[in-house]
């Protein structure tokens, strides 16, 4: 068929996926592959699907997803290193009419912002927090981060991690779901369309936990860094399958309310 | 007569691939040639296939592809 004779078809096309409203036409500069991309989509589409545009601010860690002020259309603040939690809780003591999410890779929520994290949801803060978790310290070159796996492979671990020097892979999302504050706690990956959309329904549920005062939820997200891993984006996916989901296990850990 | 359409934005593609082996009708390849930022982008190879399922849509890390669907008549 023509070029001419698809774009005549097209008329009769309806659009069925396109770019969210709350992102704007700059281009990510994550590296080919990562999955931040698609899990700063699916959240744009939540808040578009939401109508929470004008009303939601976002709180960006430091890491890769340091520029979200540059991709969203929305406001973002950029607090320091690991006080995304205390930033966002203040954000939203302040205005409690606002939407409030936390952006954190794991350097940010599971090291340097352990104790922020920890406590914004000890107290059960009313807040959304977004938890990338790619087993590394990914704009920094790949060094070994809390929650990397035993034997991986990084430049700061070129043996692999060993739990006798280095301990072991540390299970935040497991670790708060012990605490009393938290109203909602899973775990997703977004490397197919059905893991994608199950992230999806997750991000959404806990928007409306906030906007029902509900309190804290945390959604922990399995990402892939295929540069740092020493792989292409399709064995990284698989990786994520094969090993990382074996010690992260997908779905809900807690909900309450 | 085709079931769907997908654009591709070549210059925000990064040729990760992950759309490549998503596509259950295998419509979309690399192509020859390199985009703005020097990547190997990818295009649509067998467009005839498509069946709007959205599936390169939702895995594209980058946002770079507009899904089209037909629709049945009547609706």
């Amino acid at each position: 068929m023509s070029e001419e004779a698809v774009a005549e078809n097209t008329k009769e096309m309806k659009k069925v996926f396109d770019r969210p409203e709350s992102l704007n036409d700059q281009q990510f500069s994550y590296c080919p592959g990562c999955h931040h991309g698609v899990i700063n989509r699916l959240i744009a589409e939540a808040i578009d699907e939401l109508g929470i545009q004008d009303t939601t601010v976002g709180t960006a860690p430091v890491g890769c997803s340091v520029f979200l002020y540059k991709w969203f259309d929305i406001d973002v603040i950029q607090p320091a290193h690991g006080r995304v939690s205390a930033v966002a809780t203040g954000a939203k003591r302040a205005r409690p009419d606002l939407t409030v999410f936390a952006y954190q890779g794991d350097g940010d929520f599971a090291s340097i912002g352990t104790n922020n994290s920890t406590h914004a949801a000890n107290r059960g803060e009313n807040i959304t927090t977004f938890f990338i978790n790619n087993t590394l310290y990914g704009m920094t070159g790949g060094e070994m981060a809390p929650t990397t796996l035993i034997g991986q492979k990084t430049t700061t671990t070129p043996q692999g991690r060993t739990a006798k020097d280095y301990g072991y892979p540390i299970k935040m999302s497991e670790m708060l779901a012990e605490l009393d504050g938290p109203t909602y706690i899973t775990r997703q990956a977004v490397y197919d369309p059905k893991r994608i959309d199950k992230a999806r329904t997750a991000i959404k549920k806990a928007f409306r936990f906030q906007m029902e005062d509900e309190g804290y939820s945390l959604i922990e997200f399995l990402s892939a860094c295929p540069i740092n891993w020493g792989m292409d984006p399709v064995e990284a996916n698989e990786r994520i399958k094969k090993e990382v989901e074996e010690v992260y296990p997908l779905g809900d850990i807690i909900e309450r309310s | 007569m085709p079931r769907g359409k997908i654009e591709i934005d070549i210059n925000r593609c990064k040729g990760c691939r992950l759309c490549i082996e998503t596509c259950p009708q295998d419509v979309i390849a690399f192509s020859d040639d390199f985009n703005s930022s020097g990547y190997n982008y990818v295009e649509t190879e067998n467009p005839e296939d498509c069946i709007g399922c959205g599936f390169c849509g939702k895995v594209c890390p980058d946002v770079a592809i507009t899904v089209y669907k037909r629709q049945k008549e009547g609706v």
